[in-house]
């Protein structure tokens, strides 16, 4: 088990330096220069331009400040916005908590639809109940969040007026922050409003972004779970006579829960993409709409620093995944 | 009971083995699913053909005495403009037919491209073997771990936004699936006899990689190119609703749906109809996919 600990450990060092190679190179493509952006149309006096350049390291050969900004990484040095001017790591950690709230309600509510209707479609096998599921999951699948979340607001919000249609809270509540989650906070302060507000803002995004794991969680279990009834010791439970209950949950759902597993951990990165769409629309202010915000004012580090830090991310979840796919399953341990 | 069982003697004799695209059409009828999906490609394919002639308007050109006209079933609504109008005038049913022969066009160059360079990636990594796998298959890991939008994002917004920009930036996020089948598929393929049979009488690397050993591989990538024309259509109208994709006037869907946006309140149709038209369009070729993939799947057979 340690070696394949190792193993995988050894292939993440040379992903993540190929991470930032690509990102340095993708991100110094970009035409036009940062400074002359945050100049702006008035323009900037040639002496300054250059002070600024050399300060900010601009007028160095390429593959130079390649090696700067690896060097100012290992340290934990991302760069500091230019429009900001903070540091590209503390604005993410203040935006990051929303993100991960927004993505964990999205993921707890996919798992709570998604895990009983896979199920329940693959036990009633050709009904009426399993035809809805996987229609369903597959127009989920097909669906355009970034549509079906103005269609959503549409709804709730403007034409029956149940939720509010952005942000993360009213702006009526000044909640201190301590862990960053909002639905958290609230509570530990105890002001229910607060939290009720909170909740509230949460519902419409947790659904749009929830939608696409749901439909790959839904009919995963499906799949999952038809494969694991047919099996053998299925059969053997039945014929012992266990109630069919206790052969479902017991017997079955245990084994067809492993590659379900697995694609919540590979959800990590369908969840991203997702949430930056789903920010722009509701004004979430996470991460995602940081970056795209960074890609409109050509703020590189920013772009670089967060695409960074969210590919390593999802690097370390990816490499979880497998270490825990590999203590279920020994036959993937011993593989190599 | 036993007039059924007794095999017809005229049926039996000399037909052999049904026609490949015979066989292969028994199957996928036999999916409700798919064959609906064939038929709406069929009709975008057709409306997309047609789309000088068919709409009623200019998909471009405003009139500015039709701001924002509903859709005709509803009061105010004019069968002129059978699907209202947007906010500067313009025939949304209009907009939305050459939106699909955008939407069509988008989906099939992406996931061509993606499909010719992956192949040629894929080939070349299963072949050679060695340094050039694993740069490429390293490369294409690194591609694969960023966030498929994100990563979009970036290529847009270095190479600068517009229509064929998004294209490339979302063939590029597709890239990575192509390489890895078409390397796992020559893998598997290269130690089989006649590769070897058609080693020994001589034939060289770019015939065996491209005559001997592709042609074999392209089931998969066949169902692989159709499920990518989904992706690609749906990404590039994220892009689009970014504001990264095709730029107005164009009829884009997603970026008809970002002009849309403020006027969520005002006027539903312009909000809720391009939608439907990506949604339906991708629905399609998920369901012909699918379908497709099962068609070809000879452990599904029988």
């Amino acid at each position: 088990m340690v070696r394949f600990i190792f193993t995988r450990l050894s292939l993440v060092v040379p992903t993540f330096i190929g991470i930032t190679l690509i990102v340095f190179v993708l991100v110094r493509l970009i035409p036009g220069d940062p400074i002359e952006t945050m100049a702006g149309e008035r323009g900037i006096d040639p002496a300054r331009l250059a002070q600024l350049r050399h300060e900010y390291g601009f007028d160095q050969p390429v593959f130079v400040q390649y090696l700067y900004y690896l060097g100012r990484l290992f340290q934990g040095d991302l760069g500091r916005s230019i429009v900001t001017h903070e540091a590209v790591i503390t604005e993410f950690k203040a935006l990051f908590p929303a993100t991960v709230e927004l993505a964990v309600c999205s993921i707890i509510f996919a798992l709570c639809l998604g895990l009983p209707a896979g199920i329940i479609a693959a036990v009633r096998r050709n009904s009426i109940f399993d035809h809805g599921v996987m229609g369903a999951s597959l127009t989920g699948y097909s669906m355009p969040i970034f549509w079906w979340g103005l269609l959503l607001i549409l709804l709730f919000s403007v034409q029956l007026g149940f939720t509010p249609v952005s942000g993360r809270i009213s702006v009526m509540f000044y909640v201190e922050s301590v862990t960053g989650f909002l639905l958290v906070d609230t509570l530990l302060v105890g002001d229910y409003d607060a939290f009720r507000s909170a909740l509230a803002h949460l519902i419409l995004p947790t659904i749009v972004l929830g939608t696409r794991p749901l439909a790959v969680i839904a009919r995963m279990t499906r799949s999952s779970m038809l494969e694991v009834l047919g099996e053998d010791y299925i059969r053997t439970a039945r014929a012992k006579g266990l109630p069919a209950y206790r052969v479902i949950a017991v017997h079955a759902l245990r084994n067809a829960l492993i590659p379900v597993v697995t694609v919540i951990g590979l959800q990590v990165g369908v969840l991203f993409t997702g949430a930056i769409l789903t920010e722009t629309i509701f004004s979430w202010p996470g991460v995602g709409k940081w970056l795209i915000e960074g890609i409109n004012r050509r703020d590189y580090p920013v772009l670089q620093g967060g695409t960074l830090i969210i590919g390593a991310i999802i690097m370390i979840i990816n490499l979880l995944v497998d270490v825990t796919y590999g203590l279920i399953n020994p036959r993937i341990r011993y593989q190599r | 009971m036993t007039a059924e069982t007794i095999p017809t003697p005229v049926a039996a004799p000399n037909t052999g083995p049904p026609h490949p695209l015979a066989e292969f059409w028994l199957y996928f009828r036999a999916n409700a699913g798919a064959v609906v999906g064939l038929f709406v490609i069929v009709g975008l394919v057709v409306v997309a053909l047609l789309a000088d002639v068919i709409s009623p308007h200019s998909p471009i050109i405003t009139n500015n005495t039709v701001f924002l006209k509903p859709p005709f079933w509803q009061a105010g609504g004019t069968l002129a403009y059978p699907l209202g109008t947007d906010a500067i005038g313009r025939d949304i049913l209009s907009r939305l037919i050459h939106g699909a022969r955008l939407s069509l066009l988008i989906g099939i160059a992406v996931v061509v491209l993606a499909v010719f360079a992956g192949t040629v990636l894929g080939l070349v990594a299963g072949f050679f073997r060695g340094m050039i796998e694993i740069v490429i298959m390293r490369l294409m890991d690194i591609t694969l771990t960023l966030p498929s939008l994100l990563l979009a994002i970036v290529i847009v917004a270095i190479l600068g936004p517009g229509l064929m920009n998004a294209m490339l930036a979302v063939s590029v996020v597709l890239l990575p699936h192509y390489v890895r089948i078409a390397r796992a598929a020559v893998i598997s393929e290269v130690a089989k006899d006649y590769v070897t049979a058609a080693r020994v009488i001589g034939a060289g690397r770019m015939r065996l990689m491209f005559k001997e050993v592709l042609p074999n591989c392209v089931a998969p990538l066949i169902v692989q190119a159709t499920l990518g024309i989904s992706t690609a259509i749906l990404d590039a109208a994220a892009l689009g609703f970014l504001g990264l994709g095709a730029q107005p006037p164009t009829p884009e869907w997603g970026t008809m749906l970002a002009d849309a946006r403020e006027f969520v309140v005002r006027a539903w149709w312009v909000v809720t109809l391009p939608g439907v038209a990506i949604l339906v369009t991708v629905l399609a070729f998920n369901l012909f996919g699918d379908g497709l993939r099962d068609a070809l799947d000879p452990k599904l057979k029988r």
